[in-house]
């Protein structure tokens, strides 16, 4: 199978691209397009640090064959902070000292957008199980959990004024 | 305030506290910074994707290496057949043992600890599954990846060992001919020993004498981020290595004299690290690395993925130890005589230091007066073992506070009195004769019943670690 | 069929720095034209967040805002030797090296800032605000810019430092073990709470009560992030993990995430954790290494819980329900 032009839509701007068959979103977003926030972690789905967002939904990047997403809408964590200035999740988990290592960070955001997109108003619960495929090494999780709650009642504060 | 911060208890040891801060703070008063929140300074890296980890660094012309390894555990090598594999398309170069300058070597020769026991790949043998024997470099991963699985090796089964215990017997199969036995020799000893007192009265005089084993088995040190390297020749002829090691100039300096290059031909650029535990002190990616790099002339990245990084990076060792008391009715503990065997799989790597930690630990946070300790450092036919956060102590202080539930149990004692009784203090002459100093397990225990509500007796809320009061 | 609860305790020591010394760490510090001062490294931050306590110790010694700080690391051609982030020694080295070189160039700050407002450098102080004052006469200060400026274009001088913090090595002595290993010792106790499932072997980690001496919290949310992650590996080495898991056999080794288990976010224990402060003498500002002790105590903690809920004794790690129901079994048996 020759290599083929696959376009998406990524943080919003059109990107075409050459890739070889069978060769990974991860991969295409790192390498083809320059955009490294996405981790490979494992390379096995098994550890979260490559998520990206696929027309909203939470992917592991690692395990999508590129072009069978072509033509859609890719968001990963260089699109998060809008000109600049980080989002409510990206600044929580500042404030909470939700990082450590910084590895596991990108794929957490991008599965904490996800949630908040889908409920702004999540319960604890809801956050655990959101990130419950995400590894991270260092924190224990709390912080992060602690973060992502955090988030929310910041973006819907911020909603209500 | 959005962080939660686990509470400063400021009133024990308040006198040394005060003290210390006297003077040390700016032009003596309050500190400005330290004891402060400060916000982490790479927090914003981290959360906006900024932050650089060595694969993000994508050089131009990026070429990629992968390992065929030993699929066995104890082997002789028959015959390398690389026709194969160099027929993959996109491959570039197979690296061999014949490639690596000096193919032989241990880190800690650094610090002076012989002899030089591990091949960078593979000569003639193989002790381990999973032991690297041929490096394969190549356009794409996926031609690395393919080139590296054609690649034919005949081998020759050895008997493999796998028991610290059975390691050591009369008749085991030796696992590494350059030390010439299944240990590692410290200064002539077998083993390290500490020989503290007078065990075998302790044990003669003893109301009570217990003696338990435990065991543990390797751990993973499973950072987020994979242990690997990319190296970029330079116009000046030198190699920039970015690398996650977690200690920069000894990578550089192993990785030189590897190459048997001058030192400064090399620099290695870090210091960004997707969490280590241990598991990126040993210098495993960097010189085949460069080597690749300098016979292909193009910048080559070596990464483990998640299979290497769980069964062949190092992981904890595996430790058994035995632990045998002599206790009197009281709980006071007179003597320990503590048996250690680290299993450091096929070759040293740090266990010969992680050993000697452990020997140094013993036996454990408490005033005992006889104590006698033989580690033993045991190589075995499994993926060589190394440092891991807690190295040479953590495992110890799962069979020694094993013991102290289990002692505390048996003579139907608090276990908490029980350690507060004979926990270290302040000018208690240690295992390894030195002076003990700046102690806290009597208030650490104190604090901690009082976090969980375990009631203590007055007399033992108001022992101290700076006086005797109460024994 | 029931779920046992019950409790552990255990206390540790962990010492600072590699074992029998010998390990230097330097830094270098120099003052940009502008005030900001620059600290190199060679030291390498895994999270651990030694790029952060390097400026922290930086601001306090040279008594200037940490926003005046930035530290370069690691690169080893521009950055002095480090011998590695392990045994809990970035923080004791690096912070001792980091305050030794600040030292050296505070006291270049105040000379040069001595001959701008003409008075003896001994009656300057500084405040952490980024200006150096005649005490006792706040209107006679230069700021740090100023000064900078001053001391490059007008005086000549660079405000900068060396610093480097090295335990010369011990050699133990090989008949008895005699040996000085380490710099100082942080301590820990764990009480663990459990609940053992006695059809299933499962344990769960209720709640971890943990008390760390470490000398002194020289940024008390890291050293928080420390012992809450610390403690969440060592319930994870419990209970969980190895590569391994018929030691010393070599099969059934996982090869992934799916295979090798950790505790995730919904497995975690409620963490009551408390700081205890004895400054270590010979530590930056006190402070002695914690990064690796946390994990420690919580492993005997939990099998000690375990053999108090259930009256199974774990002589072997992890603590898995297969090896917790073949203990409940044994009981049944004897």
């Amino acid at each position: 199978m020759p290599s083929q032009i696959v376009s998406l839509v990524v943080n919003g701007e059109r990107r075409e691209f050459i890739a070889a068959p069978g060769v990974t979103l991860l991969a295409s977003l790192r390498e083809s397009l320059g955009l490294t926030a996405a981790k490979r972690g494992c390379a096995q789905g098994a550890c979260g640090t490559c998520t990206v967002l696929v027309d909203g939904r939470p992917e592991v990047a690692c395990l999508v064959a590129v072009e069978t997403v072509a033509g859609r809408s890719v968001r990963t964590l260089e699109g998060v902070a809008a000109g600049g200035e980080l989002d409510e999740v990206q600044n929580a988990f500042v404030d909470c000292f939700a990082t450590q290592c910084g590895f596991c960070t990108a794929g957490m955001i991008m599965v904490a957008e996800a949630l908040l997109d889908r409920d702004p108003d999540p319960s604890e619960a809801d956050v655990v199980e959101a990130i419950s495929g995400n590894v991270c090494r260092c924190t224990g999780y709390r912080p992060i959990v602690i973060a992502i709650l955090e988030a929310a009642r910041r973006r819907r504060g911020a909603v209500s004024r | 305030m959005t962080y939660r911060l686990a509470p400063i208890d400021t009133s024990t040891f308040a006198a040394e506290r005060a003290a210390a801060a006297a003077g040390r703070g700016v032009d003596g008063g309050d500190f400005t910074v330290i004891g402060s929140v400060v916000q982490r300074s790479d927090a914003r890296g981290h959360v906006t994707g900024r932050t650089e980890f060595f694969e993000d660094v994508l050089p131009p012309r990026l070429a990629h290496l992968k390992m065929h390894r030993s699929a066995r555990h104890h082997a002789r090598i028959l015959d390398v057949d690389l026709t194969e594999a160099l027929a993959v398309p996109g491959v570039l170069r197979i690296l061999t043992h014949a490639d690596i300058p000096n193919n032989l070597y241990t880190p800690l020769k650094l610090i002076g600890v012989g002899p030089d026991d591990e091949p960078i790949l593979a000569v003639d043998k193989v002790r381990y599954l999973g032991e690297p024997i041929c490096a394969v470099v190549a356009e794409t991963e996926a031609a690395a990846l393919e080139g590296a699985a054609r690649i034919r090796v005949a081998y020759e089964d050895l008997p493999p060992v796998f028991d610290v215990e059975e390691a050591l017997k009369e008749g085991a199969p030796l696992v590494n001919e350059y030390h010439g036995q299944n240990h590692f020799i410290y200064e002539g000893h077998h083993c390290r020993r500490i020989r503290f007192g007078d065990v075998a009265e302790a044990f003669a005089r003893a109301d009570h004498v217990f003696e338990w084993r435990y065991q543990s088995a390797p751990i993973e040190q499973a950072p987020a981020e994979t242990t690997g390297c990319v190296v970029v020749p330079q116009a000046d002829g030198r190699l920039r290595i970015h690398s996650d090691t977690q200690a920069c100039f000894f990578t550089l300096d192993n990785t030189a004299l590897i190459l048997n290059t001058p030192f400064n031909k090399l620099r290695i650029v870090g210091g960004t690290v997707g969490g280590g535990f241990g598991g990126k002190v040993d210098v495993v990616v960097e010189p085949v690395a460069c080597v690749a790099a300098m016979a292909a002339d193009r910048p080559v990245r070596f990464v483990y993925d998640r299979a290497e990084e769980m069964q062949v990076s190092s992981p904890r060792a595996a430790e058994r130890i035995y632990i045998k008391d002599a206790v009197m009715d009281d709980g006071r503990i007179i003597g320990r005589k503590a048996t250690l065997y680290v299993d450091a799989g096929a070759y040293a790597r740090h266990s010969p230091y992680g050993t000697t930690k452990a020997a140094a630990h013993l036996p454990g946070p408490y005033a005992i007066p006889n104590v006698w300790a033989d580690c033993h450092c045991v190589f075995t036919n499994r993926t060589p073992s190394s440092a891991m956060r807690g190295f040479g102590v953590t495992i110890a202080d799962f069979a020694l506070e094993s013991q102290m539930d289990r002692i505390a149990r048996a003579l139907d004692l608090d276990p908490l009195r029980l350690r507060l009784l004979n926990a270290y203090r302040d000018g208690d002459l240690k295992a390894h004769r030195k002076v003990a100093e700046g102690t806290a397990l009597v208030e650490v225990i104190q604090k901690a019943a009082e976090l969980a509500g375990h009631e203590l007796p007055e007399a033992y809320r108001r022992m101290s670690s700076t006086t005797r009061e109460g024994l | 069929m029931a779920k046992l609860r019950g409790r552990g305790y255990a206390s540790v020591n962990y010492p600072t720095g590699m074992n029998l010394g010998g390990d230097p760490s330097q830094a270098l510090i120099h003052a940009t034209t502008t005030g900001t001062f620059v600290i190199s490294l060679s030291s390498v931050d895994l999270g651990q967040g030694i790029k952060t306590i390097a400026a922290q110790c930086a601001a306090e010694t040279l008594g200037l805002p940490i926003e005046n700080v930035l530290v370069d690391t690691a690169d080893t051609d521009t950055g002095p030797h480090c011998m590695g982030t392990f045994a809990s020694r970035g923080t004791h080295r690096v912070g001792n090296a980091v305050i030794m070189a600040a030292a050296e160039a505070r006291g270049v700050m105040l000379e040069v800032a001595a001959e701008e407002l003409e008075v003896d450098a001994a009656d300057l102080e500084t405040d952490g605000t980024g200006f150096i004052r005649l005490k006792g006469a706040q209107e006679k200060a230069i700021h740090i810019t100023d000064l900078a400026l001053a001391a490059h274009f007008k005086h000549g001088r660079t405000i900068s430092g060396r610093g480097i913090y090295l335990k010369e090595p011990s050699a133990p002595v090989p008949e008895t073990g005699e040996m000085d290993p380490d710099s100082c010792q942080a301590h820990a106790c764990t009480a663990a709470v459990v609940e053992v499932d006695d059809e299933t072997g499962v344990v769960e980690v209720l709640e971890l009560y943990n008390a760390y001496e470490i000398g002194r919290a020289l940024n008390p949310a890291m050293a928080t992030q420390q012992v809450e992650g610390g403690a969440w590996m060592g319930v994870s080495h419990a209970l969980f993990e190895t590569t391994e898991p018929y030691y010393p056999s070599r099969d059934h080794g996982p090869h992934d995430f799916a295979g090798y288990l950790m505790p995730g976010p919904a497995d975690i224990p409620v963490q009551h954790s408390l700081f205890l402060e004895r400054p270590a003498g010979n530590g930056p500002y006190g402070a002695k290494g914690i990064g690796e002790m946390t994990a420690n105590a919580p492993i005997p903690a939990i099998a000690n819980a375990i053999f108090d809920a259930c009256g199974v004794r774990l002589e072997s790690m992890p603590f898995t329900p297969e090896r917790v129901l073949r203990g409940l079994d044994a009981l049944r048996d004897t």
